[in-house]
C-alpha cells in the first residue's frame, strides 16, 4: 500500500467548515476523482484516511495535514492536482509527498497563527503583547464539555509579535496607518507560534490571555489563520515544513 | 443595477451562531450567475432549516432547470435559525441567498416550495427579514412576486393573503412559462405594474392569483362561493403535469453540501404519481397519473449523478418504489454496476405486497441486513379496507417470514391513528400484528432476539382526497387511543419487550389539520402565531400548541368558526370546499363516491392493472399512464483502462 501525505487549506468563507464537514467532503472528492483507495477490513469498509490536528471551525488554515492509503501507486503531484480540482475552491490541496518516514503526528510540534484584530490599534496590541510575554504564567479559562477548565496559556507560546502593516497580500487590507481599507478603522495583526501541548492552547485562549493581562478586548471576533504547523525551531521561534523529511528521503531522480 | 452581496456583514455574525457552514453556500454543483446578464431572477426557498431544505428534490430540480436557461438566474435561500435571525435583525442584514448572498428582495420572483403546511410561519419570517411586506396587497413593483408551490399549495387559501400566486403540480415546465411571461412584461417596461403582471399570469389558467378571486361566506361560516373578480381570470386553475420523465432528467448535477443534511445520497425519482388509491394519501391523489422513468433513463441519471457528487448511496425515489414495472431489473442492474464501488442502494416507500426477497437481496448485496420497513397503515383488516390499503395480514406475515429466513432481524411497521370510522379495537390490532410478526420471526429463525418496532402518526385529512370531508380525531381522543395501545403492548409479557413503540401526540396533527383544510380566515391565525414568535413548527422543540390555540382564539374571534370547525367537523357533499377552484384533475363526484365506498369498506383496485375508475385526471389534464416494461436491461459498464 502506498501512503501519501497531503497538505490542505481552509480559506475564506469555507473556514466555517467543521472538521466533520471536511471529512465528508474529502471522502466524496476521493470518490468523484476515482482515487484507488485502500479500504479498511470489516463489515463496513472505510477508505484509509487519517487526519492530524484539525483547526477549529471558523479558523482559516494554510496548513492542515492528512494521510491516505492507496491500493495502487499514484504520482503524488498528479493525485494532488486531481483532488484539488475535485474540491470546492477554498478547500485546496496544496502539497503532496509519498510517505517515507514514520511518526508524522509527533513532528507537528507547533503551529504558527495569524490573528487579525479589527478595531484594535497597533499601540494597544503592542502593549498587550509585551505584558503577556513578560508574565510567567497567564491563567485562562475555557468552557469545555466537562465544565470550565482553568489552565496556563503563556507556557505554550513560543513567540508572539505585532506584524508590520502590509498592503496587497490578498486577504490583508491593512493600510500604512495600520487601518482597515474597508472600514477606515484601526486593525492590528499578530503572529504567534504556539506549541502543541496538553491541554491544547488555541489562539482564542491566547486572546483570553491578552484580555487577562492587558485588558485587550477586540470589538469584533478575531480573524484567525493557521499559517503553518510542523517542527519548532526553538532558537528562531519558527515552524518548519513537516513534509521535508519525506521529501529528503525520496530516492534520487524522483 | 448590480446587487451587492451581503456576505461581508453576514460574515461578522457567523462566529456567533451554530453551524455557520450552512449559511456560506459554495456547495459542489451550485451555480452563481452574473446578475446583470440575466433578466429574470428567481430566489427559491425551502422554508425550513438548511439541513432539511438542501436535499429537497423539488428545489434542486427547479434550481437547475432555471439556471440552465440563458438569461435566467436562480439562487437558493433557507430558513435561518433563531440565533442568526436575532443577529440579522440587530445588524440589519436581510434574508439572503446562499449562492451569492444577494438580498431576496432584489429578485423578480421569490418562490417557496411547501412540502408541508408547517412551513408557513417560516415563510413570514423570511418575508419580514427580506423587507418584503407580509401582505401581498402592500407590495410594490420593487418587491418580488411571491409564489407558492409544492404539495401544500394545492390548498393555498390559508396563505392567500401572503402569497401573490400559487402553482400546483409539476414545476419544471411551469417555472419556464412563468419566466417567459415575466421577461416579456419587463422588456415592455413593466406596463400596468404589478397588477398587470399578475393578471397575465392568472389568465394562463395555470397560475392561481388569490387577489383575483373573492370568497363569499354563508351565515353559518361555510363558503358560499369563490368568484373571479377580474376579466379573463378563469373560474378554476389547473395543475401542471410533466409527461415523459426521460425528457426531464433532473437533477443532473445534484448539490453536494459541506454541511451535514438529512439525506446524503444520490436520489433518482424513478416514477412520479401513484394510482394505488390509498384514500388518506394526498400525494397519491394529486400526482396522478403514474409516469415511469425508463430503466435506461434511470441508469444514466445514476451514473452521471454519482460522478458529479461522490455520494455512496443511491436512493430510488417515488411514492411506492417497488411498483416500478422493471424494479427487479433496475435493482439487479445497479447492484451489478456499483457493488464493487461500495455504493449502497436504498428503496424508500416499499409496499408489503410489492416486496419480494430477490429485490431485497439485490439491495443488500454488501451484506448489511439491518432492518426492513413496511407501512400497513391500519392495524385491522377492516380499517385497511376503509383506507384502501390493500394489504392483508397474511401478505405481511409471509413477507416478514421470508425476510427473517434470509437474515433480517428487525422489522419496522408504520401505522396511522385517527382514521375515519376507526375504533379503539382497530388500533389495538396494531399490537396484535406486531406480536404475530415477532412470533413468526422466532419460529423461522429459532431465535428470540427478534424485534418489531411500530411507529404511529396521527392521521390528518387532506384536500383533494376522498377523506377531505372526514372529521379529524381530536388530539385528546388520539392520545387516549394511543395510550390504550401502549398499555396493551407494555402489558404483554411474552412479546412486550421486543416491540418498540413510537408515536407522536395528537396536538401537532390538529394544527396541521387546521392549516391543511383551512380557508383564507386561517391566514390571520398564521400571522398571529408568527408575530408571537412562532417558527419552525415542524420541529418538536419549536412547535407550541398553546401558542397556536391562543392565537386562533384571538384571530378567529369574530368569524363564528374555530379550530374544531376546521378540523373535527365532518363536511357534507354540498359544501364548497376552500380548494374547489384549484383543479387537481380529480372529479369531485368521484372523490365523494370513493369516500362513500370507504365508509362501506369497499376497496378499489389500481388502474394501472385494471380498467379506469374515472377519477377524472387523465381526460381533464390530457395526460395518460406511462409505464413499462421496456424490456431493456441495465448492463454493467465495462471498465476502460487508460
Amino acid at each position: 500500500m502506498q501512503r501519501i501525505r497531503l497538505r490542505y487549506t481552509k480559506r475564506g468563507r469555507l473556514r466555517f467548515t467543521s472538521h466533520r464537514d471536511f471529512q465528508r467532503a474529502f471522502e466524496r472528492a476521493l470518490r468523484r476523482s476515482a482515487v484507488p483507495m485502500a479500504y479498511s477490513a470489516g463489515f463496513t469498509p472505510h477508505p484509509k484516511v487519517s487526519y492530524a490536528n484539525a483547526a477549529p471551525t471558523g479558523v482559516a488554515s494554510e496548513a492542515e495535514y492528512l494521510e491516505i492509503g492507496l491500493a495502487e501507486a499514484r504520482d503524488p503531484e498528479a493525485l494532488r492536482a486531481q483532488l484539488d480540482e475535485s474540491l470546492p475552491t477554498g478547500l485546496d490541496i496544496i502539497d503532496a509527498v509519498e510517505v517515507r518516514t514514520p511518526n508524522f503526528v509527533e513532528r507537528l510540534e507547533a503551529s504558527e497563527w495569524q490573528l487579525r484584530l479589527a478595531g484594535v490599534t497597533a499601540e494597544d496590541a503592542a502593549r498587550a503583547i509585551e505584558a503577556f510575554l513578560a508574565a510567567e504564567q497567564v491563567e485562562v479559562q475555557r468552557l469545555t464539555k466537562n465544565g470550565v477548565r482553568v489552565f496556563d496559556a503563556r507556557g505554550a507560546v513560543a513567540a508572539m509579535e505585532l506584524l508590520p502593516p502590509r498592503v496587497g497580500d490578498g486577504n490583508d487590507t491593512a493600510t500604512e496607518e495600520t487601518g482597515d481599507v474597508r472600514t477606515g478603522n484601526p486593525c492590528a495583526i499578530l503572529r504567534l507560534v504556539v506549541r502543541h501541548a496538553t491541554p491544547a492552547v488555541r489562539p482564542d485562549d491566547v486572546l483570553s490571555g491578552l484580555r487577562a493581562t492587558a485588558d485587550l478586548a477586540p470589538p469584533v471576533p478575531a480573524e484567525v489563520t493557521r499559517l503553518a504547523q510542523g517542527p519548532l525551531d526553538e532558537e528562531t521561534g519558527t515552524v518548519t515544513d513537516p513534509l521535508a523529511l519525506d521529501r529528503a528521503a525520496a530516492p534520487a531522480g524522483l | 443595477m448590480t446587487v451587492e452581496s451581503v456576505f461581508p456583514q453576514l460574515e461578522a455574525l457567523l462566529p456567533h451562531v451554530q453551524k455557520p457552514i450552512q449559511y456560506v453556500g459554495g456547495e459542489l454543483n451550485s451555480t452563481v450567475k452574473d446578475w446583470d446578464s440575466c433578466d429574470v431572477r428567481w430566489a427559491l426557498m425551502y422554508p425550513d432549516a438548511y439541513e432539511v431544505g438542501l436535499p429537497n428534490q423539488g428545489v434542486m430540480i427547479l434550481y437547475e432547470v432555471l439556471n440552465e436557461r440563458e438569461g435566467v438566474l436562480a439562487e437558493r435561500t433557507y430558513s435561518v435559525w433563531p440565533d442568526l435571525e436575532a443577529l440579522m435583525r440587530e445588524h440589519g442584514v436581510p434574508q439572503f441567498t446562499v449562492d451569492a448572498h444577494r438580498p431576496v428582495r432584489a429578485f423578480d420572483v421569490f418562490g417557496l416550495s411547501f412540502s408541508t403546511e408547517l412551513g408557513y410561519t417560516n415563510m413570514l419570517a423570511a418575508l419580514d427579514l427580506a423587507g418584503i411586506p407580509l401582505l401581498a396587497k402592500d407590495r410594490t413593483v420593487d418587491d418580488p412576486i411571491v409564489l407558492a408551490g409544492g404539495h401544500a399549495a394545492f390548498n393555498p387559501e390559508p396563505i392567500a393573503d401572503f402569497v401573490d400566486c400559487a402553482v400546483i403540480g409539476d414545476g419544471e415546465q411551469a417555472v419556464l412559462d412563468i419566466t417567459e411571461i415575466i421577461r416579456a412584461w419587463k422588456a415592455e417596461g413593466q406596463p400596468g405594474g404589478r397588477d398587470e403582471l399578475l393578471l397575465r399570469l392568472a389568465k394562463t389558467g395555470g397560475v392561481y392569483v388569490p387577489r383575483f378571486y373573492d370568497v363569499e361566506y354563508l351565515a353559518d361560516g361555510r363558503i358560499g362561493r369563490v368568484v373571479p373578480n377580474a376579466p379573463g381570470v378563469p373560474w378554476r386553475v389547473s395543475k401542471h403535469t410533466v409527461m415523459d420523465l426521460d425528457e426531464w432528467p433532473y437533477p443532473k448535477q445534484p448539490l453536494v453540501p459541506l454541511a451535514e443534511t438529512v439525506h446524503e445520497r444520490m436520489s433518482v425519482e424513478i416514477f412520479r404519481g401513484c394510482t394505488r388509491g390509498c384514500r388518506f394519501c394526498q400525494a397519491g391523489m394529486i400526482t396522478r397519473p403514474v409516469r415511469e422513468r425508463s430503466i435506461t433513463g434511470i441508469g444514466e441519471m445514476v451514473e452521471r449523478g454519482l460522478k458529479a457528487t461522490g455520494f455512496e448511496e443511491v436512493g430510488l425515489l417515488s411514492l411506492s418504489s417497488a411498483d416500478h414495472t422493471e424494479i427487479g431489473e433496475i435493482a439487479k442492474g445497479l447492484a451489478d454496476r456499483y457493488t464493487e464501488d461500495k455504493i449502497g442502494l436504498s428503496l424508500p416507500s416499499t409496499r408489503v405486497d410489492a416486496f419480494n426477497i430477490d429485490l431485497a437481496n439485490e439491495l443488500t448485496r454488501n451484506g448489511r441486513r439491518s432492518g426492513l420497513t413496511f407501512a400497513p397503515e391500519g392495524g385491522s383488516e377492516r380499517i385497511r379496507k376503509v383506507i384502501n390499503k390493500m394489504v392483508s395480514e397474511e401478505d405481511l406475515i409471509r413477507t416478514v417470514s421470508t425476510a427473517y429466513g434470509n437474515g433480517w432481524r428487525q422489522v419496522k411497521l408504520y401505522f396511522m391513528c385517527g382514521l375515519p370510522t376507526e375504533t379503539d379495537d382497530d388500533v389495538l390490532q396494531i399490537g396484535v400484528m406486531a406480536k404475530n410478526v415477532i412470533q413468526k420471526g422466532r419460529e423461522v429463525t429459532g431465535q428470540n432476539d427478534i424485534r418489531c418496532t411500530v411507529s404511529i402518526g396521527g392521521f390528518v385529512p387532506k384536500p383533494h382526497t376522498p377523506f377531505q370531508w372526514a372529521p379529524q380525531l381530536s388530539a385528546e381522543a388520539t392520545d387516549a387511543r394511543l395510550a390504550k395501545l401502549r398499555d396493551s403492548i407494555r402489558g404483554d409479557r411474552k412479546y412486550g419487550k421486543n416491540i418498540g413503540f413510537r408515536y407522536h401526540d395528537g396536538k401537532p396533527g390538529i394544527i396541521e389539520g387546521l392549516l391543511s383544510r383551512g380557508d383564507r380566515r386561517v391566514g390571520a391565525v398564521i400571522r398571529a402565531v408568527y408575530e408571537d414568535g412562532g417558527r419552525f413548527d415542524g420541529w418538536r422543540e419549536h412547535f407550541s400548541y398553546d401558542r397556536w390555540i391562543t392565537s386562533a382564539e384571538k384571530a378567529l374571534a369574530d368569524t363564528g368558526v374555530d379550530v374544531d370547525w376546521y378540523t373535527t367537523r365532518e363536511r357534507t357533499y354540498e359544501e364548497v370546499l376552500p380548494w374547489d377552484h384549484l383543479d387537481s384533475g380529480l372529479d369531485k363526484d368521484w372523490l365523494w363516491e370513493d369516500w362513500q365506498d370507504a365508509l362501506e369498506e369497499v376497496e378499489v383496485d389500481d388502474c394501472r392493472w385494471t380498467p379506469c375508475f374515472d377519477c377524472g385526471v387523465c381526460p381533464q389534464m390530457q395526460t395518460e399512464i406511462q409505464i413499462g416494461p421496456t424490456g431493456k436491461k441495465l448492463l454493467p459498464l465495462t471498465v476502460v483502462n487508460q
